[in-house]
């Protein structure tokens, strides 16, 4: 691998040395954006990596879990550097109406050991951490400086402009990795519309807790983490809620449907206040002290969103391209971001090689995403979202699903024991459910998760 | 019937003040302000989704039924211009390169 200096090969659309800044700006230092540099870098190309925040990660808030198996293909035992906060080895899923609480909770002690599943981390490690990685491949990482707009020539995007003085930056390709309002890709016009309805806001609260009290309230030992996923618990706003153990705090929040929030009367602190006060989460989160207060924005919809992805001279990675899989108890999308990160870097690496970075040198980056999880879950779980997030799931069968199982397991002597199936007949009823829509969704599900 | 409207009033956990909340958070403040609202356009907006979506509480009505908006301690998140539907009501953009907030324990 030479670094290209100038550019020769068949159909080379650039003649001298250095004809623009960089090879590559890739815009925003997160997890999508450090896998590009990343990749671009190695390959011998001139990266310039540009993040508005004073260090990368410092303007990025998740739940907690990362599924980091794709760094396999970048940073062997990447497990032995990383920023782990614990590792996942307990994982429930968790149904709450205002009294009742319902837990399915696995666990496996395989994922305690490398490789690994998943891990808690906190962003502001973890980015920096991979921006590191991408620094040590050769990119030149800019922070405290955000890019204000596309530099473009006709149709071609030839560049960004920056807040900098004299901040205009030209580049071959430009890699939006600017995350979920990513204005670069709506400059573009690649988002057809932003609809608000496609789009949740996460708010969290990071909770101190002794290292000893966190083991001892969650059964875990030693590096073993825990992570609950909550359906219900929000406030009555169609969402959902999370618990996550990191070593010596707990991140507790919720994801509210932005439209529906907006149209209640509880702010996202008193849904969070709500949840804290649940007689299944207080005995968890009790006593902790809130170190930091967080809110983000997710991108929920999953295909239904999704843009365009390439653009003459231009590729959109991560949560900019709306590459999240929030789907219900699927909670990814900083793999989502590696991945397609990487993907496009690899792509870009192509294009830049063949001379050719127009939509058509650069569709690649689509073919590999199409091939790879990335698109493939996507549309494996593509009703989910939609699914998950439905009035029904949310309102109405978690008190018939709770109050079929109360019944189940309530000894009412002297009355015997009642029929499970009469049961749910009267809970359906009570919960107001038609027998149609709850076999369609029945059907429905089995056909998004099965 | 909803899962989790009902009653919760008596909640056993200590509340925090609003501003202690927010006192969680490290902000470095630039002089322009990166988000404007235009009060004009919110005076006769019966809807306020933006006060009670902003998980940052910056949207803040006034007894004589207008809005006063304070940027320095906001997250960024774009909720607001989402939750919004009012044309030319909120004015977003990010804040100057290393400005604005920066998360610890995110
Ligand atoms: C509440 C919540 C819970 C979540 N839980 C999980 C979870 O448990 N597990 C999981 O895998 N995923 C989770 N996600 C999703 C995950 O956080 C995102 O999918 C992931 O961060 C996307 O990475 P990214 O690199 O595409 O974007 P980001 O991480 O958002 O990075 C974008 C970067 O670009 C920078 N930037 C933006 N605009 C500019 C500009 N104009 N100039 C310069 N820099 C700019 C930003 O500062 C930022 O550093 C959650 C998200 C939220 C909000
Ligand atoms: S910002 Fe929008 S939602 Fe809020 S008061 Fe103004 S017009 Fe209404
Ligand atoms: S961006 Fe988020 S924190 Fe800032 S004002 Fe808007 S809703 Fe509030």
């Amino acid at each position: 691998m030479t670094a290209p200096t100038t550019t020769t090969g068949p159909g080379g659309d650039v003649t001298g040395p250095h004809l623009t800044d960089a090879d590559v700006v890739v815009v925003g230092g997160g997890p999508a954006g450090s896998c590009a540099a990343l990749v671009a870098a190695r390959a011998g190309l001139r990266v310039v990596l540009l993040e508005r925040g004073p260090f990368p990660g410092s303007k990025n808030m998740y739940g907690g879990v990362v599924y980091p198996r794709i760094l396999d293909q970048l940073i062997p035992q990447w497990w032995t550097q990383a920023p782990v906060q614990r590792w996942i080895t307990r994982r429930s899923t968790m149904l709450l109406t205002d009294t009742q609480a319902m837990s399915v909770d696995f666990r496996s002690q395989a994922w305690a050991a490398a490789p690994h599943n998943g891990a808690t981390a906190v962003r502001p490690e973890w980015d920096r951490w991979l921006a590191e990685e991408a620094a040590a491949a050769g990119a030149q990482v800019v922070c405290s400086t955000t890019v204000t707009g596309l530099l473009r020539d006709g149709h071609r995007i030839v560049g960004v402009r920056t807040d900098r003085p004299d901040g205009d930056l030209t580049a071959r390709v430009v890699v939006a990795c600017d995350g979920v309002n990513s204005f670069l890709a709506k400059q573009a016009g690649l988002y057809e519309h932003a609809d608000a309805a496609h789009y949740t806001v996460g708010v969290k609260e990071t909770l101190a807790l002794p290292k000893a009290t966190i083991d001892e309230r969650f059964n875990v030992r030693d590096r073993d983490g825990v992570d609950i996923e909550i359906l219900g618990g929000t406030g009555g706003v169609n969402g959902g809620a999370f618990l996550y153990t990191n070593l010596e705090s707990v991140s507790v929040g919720v994801v509210l449907k932005v439209p529906k929030l907006a149209a209640q009367q509880r702010r996202p602190e008193e849904i969070i206040a709500a949840l804290k006060a649940h007689p299944a989460i207080t005995p968890l989160v009790d006593g902790g002290e809130l170190v930091e207060y967080s809110a983000h924005l997710i991108p929920e919809a999953g295909l239904a969103m999704m843009p365009k992805v390439v653009a003459d001279g231009m590729v959109v990675a991560g949560d900019a391209a709306a590459l999240c899989l929030a789907a219900g108890i699927w909670l990814e999308g900083v793999n989502f971001a590696m991945a397609s990160g990487m993907y496009a870097g690899e792509s870009v690496v192509e294009a830049v090689r063949a001379g050719d970075v127009s939509e058509t040198g650069l569709a690649g980056y689509r073919r590999r995403l199409a091939d790879s999880f990335v698109l493939r879950d996507h549309r494996k779980l593509r009703r989910a979202p939609s699914l998950v997030l439905s009035d029904r799931v949310q309102h109405r069968y978690p008190p018939m699903i709770a109050n079929t199982i109360e019944r189940m397991f309530r000894v009412d002597n002297p009355a015997p024991k009642p029929g499970l199936r009469r049961i749910l007949a009267e809970e359906r009823k009570r919960a107001g459910v038609r027998v149609r829509d709850l076999a369609r969704d029945a059907w429905d599900a089995m056909r998004t998760f099965g | 019937m909803s899962a989790t409207g009902g009653p919760r009033s008596a909640s056993t956990y200590p509340s925090l003040p609003f501003t202690e909340r927010m006192a969680t958070v490290e902000f470095r403040v630039h002089d322009r302000a990166h988000i404007v609202v235009d009060a004009a356009v919110c005076r006769d907006c019966s809807v306020r989704g933006c006060v009670v979506a902003c998980p940052a509480n910056l949207f803040v009505p006034t007894a004589d039924g207008g809005i006063v908006f304070n940027y320095e301690q906001c997250f960024e998140c774009g909720t607001c211009y989402l939750a919004c539907d009012r044309e030319g009501a909120i004015t977003w953009s990010y804040p100057e390169g290393g400005h604005g907030v920066v998360f610890r324990h995110t």
